[in-house]
Formats: structure tokens, sequence, C-alpha cells
């Protein structure tokens, strides 16, 4: 028996993925961009000048952290601009006519940006293997620390799209907030390292976390413990769930 | 049920946060198969209303049913009876024509197996048959208006809303679509349209209704507030109506 509910969210998905393919050049190519500049310049030039991080040569250790930036980014950046722009056009409309329920509306959006978001992943880990050798101590951690860190970040672009009311509203949170806490979040450099001031200071960004299990599931090294850093991102995971799903049963900046 | 009214709109009101009542205390009812004008000045309260019954705007307290289906209670069972045609464009302008169509059949539970031959039936009555894998960028304006229409019908409603369908199209092009949504009420379809064309409302509908600010002022059927006001235009009617006579 077909359910229209399931219908209607396969519709979504594959208007998003439709989407994120006709315009790969702004969806997909500049990730692979960025992140070749950073394995040139810091994994190249700099890093080779530098001693091992944690065992492992310098651009073996950016990688894990480089390839968890460009998921975060793309899966934020897809739902807030796709949801903003729905939402500025009344695109959305045509979603909330309809008799989808809201956490289908929810999910459609959401599994568009992961799908952006592991797409680039996938690309980047590929580019990474031109310039060094990647290991994998678990591809289950891997694959979990990819999906739900992708989740996560799709939610939270959800999130900045609601309140948004102008498209400024869509590049302050990922200028001022994302950018700051993803470079800060041990991407290039263990906490390790740090005074311990700033150590400690490290550990209350969530980013850190989901950089690190990613990092354990390619390297088997991290600088908080593994079943700690799943905690913390599935927890703001479901955070982020519930509060997007109650968004959007609310109707908040959708319904006047 | 036979008997079940297409909309039944009982005491609704809608006081938006910036202090503005849209609608203050609105009862209505569209029987099945009506042809219903929903007539009122700027700002009256009318695209309130449809946005209610269309589930996009919240009302402040009152209760609508579709087709017997209450919108608080059964919101998605509802919206299965309705199609709407807002105001404003509000499709993707980067989409062609036709996936416009297919998409929304499919937030409707249609496979795109089962919408591609409702898909091209419509394109094909509206004029739109040539545009269907062009950008809806690149439509006039007239054929963008035509586009929501196949839009809202794809999963063949019960009750189609027409928010100001009309709106900057020409002469010639409007006839052609009353000729359509006469044929489409014809057949069963319960059509509820607003529109500033005080003509077209004479025209088209068995059944009418004025709002101004927030409140219904009359309704009735077309033909008998026409022989109330001895062979007065609907145009002249609803300006004394309103107080602008």
């Amino acid at each position: 028996m077909k359910n229209p509910a399931l219908i209607g969210y396969y519709t979504m998905v594959r208007k998003a993925t439709v989407r994120i393919i006709r315009i790969w050049s702004q969806t997909l190519l500049p990730p692979i961009v960025t992140t070749t500049l950073y394995f040139i310049v810091f994994g190249t030039f700099i890093g080779s000048q530098l001693a091992s991080v944690s065992g492992h040569s310098y651009m073996e250790f950016i990688v894990p952290g480089l390839v968890m930036m460009s998921i975060i980014t793309s899966s934020y950046m897809n739902t807030v601009s796709t949801f903003y722009f729905e939402k500025w056009q009344r695109t959305i409309d045509e979603m909330l006519v309809s008799p989808m329920p809201s956490w289908v509306i929810m999910l459609g959006f959401v599994s568009g940006g992961v799908i952006r978001a592991i797409l680039v992943g996938i690309l980047v880990v590929i580019v990474a293997l031109f310039f060094t050798h990647l290991a994998v101590t678990s591809f289950l951690i891997v694959l979990v620390a990819a999906f739900l860190t992708a989740f996560l970040f799709a939610l939270a672009g959800l999130v900045n799209g609601f309140f948004a009311k102008s498209f400024d509203a869509i590049s302050i949170v990922p200028t001022f907030v994302l950018t700051p806490l993803t470079y800060l979040g041990g991407v290039f450099y263990s906490v390790n390292q740090l005074p311990p001031f700033f150590r400690d200071l490290s550990l209350v960004n969530p980013i850190l976390y989901m950089v690190n299990l990613f990092r354990y599931g390619f390297l088997g090294v991290s600088d908080v413990p593994p079943a700690t850093a799943f905690l913390v991102l599935a927890a703001f995971t479901i955070g982020f769930l519930v509060l997007t799903t109650w968004l959007f049963a609310r109707g908040t900046g959708l319904k006047h | 049920m036979a008997d079940t009214p297409a909309i039944l709109i009982k005491d609704v009101k809608k006081k938006y946060p910036t202090g503005t009542e849209a609608l203050k205390g609105v009862s209505l009812t569209v029987p099945k198969g009506d042809f219903f004008a929903f007539l009122g000045p700027n700002g009256a309260g009318k695209t309130t209303l449809i946005g209610i019954i269309a589930g996009l705007t919240l009302k402040t307290s009152g209760t609508v049913e579709v087709c017997g289906a209450s919108v608080d209670t059964a919101p998605d069972h509802a919206k299965t009876y309705i199609g709407l045609v807002p105001q404003e464009f509000n499709f993707n302008i980067f989409e062609k024509v036709e996936d416009i169509i297919i998409n929304q059949a499919g937030y409707y539970g249609m496979t795109r197996t089962e919408a591609k031959p409702k898909t091209d039936e419509l394109l094909k009555q509206l004029g739109l048959w040539e545009k269907r894998q062009m950008p809806s960028q690149t439509l006039s304006g007239g054929m963008k208006r035509r586009l929501m229409i196949a839009r809202a019908l794809v999963h063949s409603p019960q009750v189609l809303l027409l928010d100001e369908p009309t709106a900057g199209v020409d002469v010639e092009l409007r006839r052609g679509m009353w000729e359509f949504l006469n044929k489409l009420n014809a057949s069963g379809t319960t059509i509820i349209l607003t529109t500033h064309y005080l003509e077209e409302a004479e025209q088209l509908s068995k059944n009418v209704a004025i709002i101004n600010k927030g409140e219904i002022i009359t309704n009735e059927p077309t033909k008998e507030l026409l022989a109330k006001h001895h062979g007065k235009s609907l145009e002249d009617i609803f300006l004394e109506l309103i107080g602008h006579a």
C-alpha cells in the first residue's frame, strides 16, 4: 500500500538532490577548492616543517578535521539557504498547504543538507588521498560521526532559517559563530598542546567533540574520550531535533 | 455525506500580533458544487480567511471545516480536499514548469507515474504544453497565473480556492480562464473566488459574500442580490454596501 507521507518525503529529497547536482559549482566545488588549499598550505608547506601530532604526520592529523569542517559548513548552509529562500519566496507554501505532516517537511529539508554534506565529505576525502595516506580505524565510527554531525548542523541551519528575517541573518551565524567554533574546535591542532586554561575552555566547544570522534574513527586518536564525544553529539542532535520539530509544529516564522 | 458543506466557517476571529483585527467573527457556509465569490476592498480580510482555510494562517478563535474535516483536529485530512491559487506568484522560478506541477502532486502523495498523465492534461488544457520544459521564470504573467491553477488542480481537489486569479491578466485571457473555471465547476469542483473584478464575480458566481473591515456585510445568491437592487451592477451594489457610493 502506498504511503503518501513517504511519497512526499521522496519528492522533497529528489528535488533537493537534483538541485545540489544541478548547481554543483555552488554546492560541491567550493569546499573542494577550499580544502585543497588547506592541504597545500597547512599540510604540505607548513605541515612538512612541523613535528608529528599524536603519533601522526601533521597532514594526516588535519585531514579528518578538514573533512568534518566541510560537512558542518555544507549541511548548515544547505538547509539555511534553501529553507530561507523558500520562506522568502513563499515557495514553502506549496508544502504547507499539502497534507504532508510538518515532521515530514522538516525531514525533507534536513535530508537535503545531509545528502550535500555526505557528498562533500566523500569528495574531500578523495582529494585528501592525493596528499596523504589515510588509515581507517573504525568505519562505523566514521559513518556515525559524519551522519550525526551532518544531521545536527542541517537541523541547526533550519533553526537559523526559522528566525531569519533577511538574507543578512542567514550569514551572521555561519560567519560569527560557526566558523570561529570550527577553527577553535581542534581541526588544526590537538587541544592537549594548549595551556591548561585554553584546553579547558576548548572543552565547552561542542564542535571539538565532533571533530575528535571523527578523527578517532580514522586515526584512533582523540583529545576527548570517544564515548563522551558520541554522547555530546547525540545529546545536541536530540536537542535540536526536538526544537526544530516544535518550531515546525508551531509554524514559527511560517504561519502568521 | 451529501449535506456536508464544502466549507463551514463559524465565528472565526483573527487578530494579528500588531493588534490589527482582520476578522471579527466571520461565519460562512459554502455548499458543495458552489461557485462562491468572496468580495471586499483591500485589507477587508479576504486573503486572511483564505489563508486560514488553507492552513497558512493561524486563526485566533472559531472553527473551520473543509468537507467535514476540521482544520484544527484533522488538518492533514482537511488539506487533501483543497487546492490553493494564491494571490502572489510563489513557485520556484528556477524550476521547470512540468516539475513544479509534478512535485506538488508528490506532496499530496501521488507518485511521479501517477502525476504525469494528470500534469500533461492540465498543461494542455491551460495552454502551457509548449512551455513544459522551460524554467518558470521565462513565462509571461498570464502563463504564471495558469501555472498556479494547474499546480492547484493536480491532485483533483474538491475545493479550489482562488485568491485574485486574474489580477494583471488581459481581457482575452481572463475570458479564457472564466470558461475553464466554469467547466471545472460544472464537473463538480467547488470554487471560492476572491476578485477585484466585480464583473468577474457577477458573471461566474452562484453565491456572493461581501466582507468589509473583517465583517460579513452580505451573503446571498448573486442573482437575488442583483434583483434586490433593481438592475444595478454588482459594482454599484458593492460600493453602496461598503459605504463608498
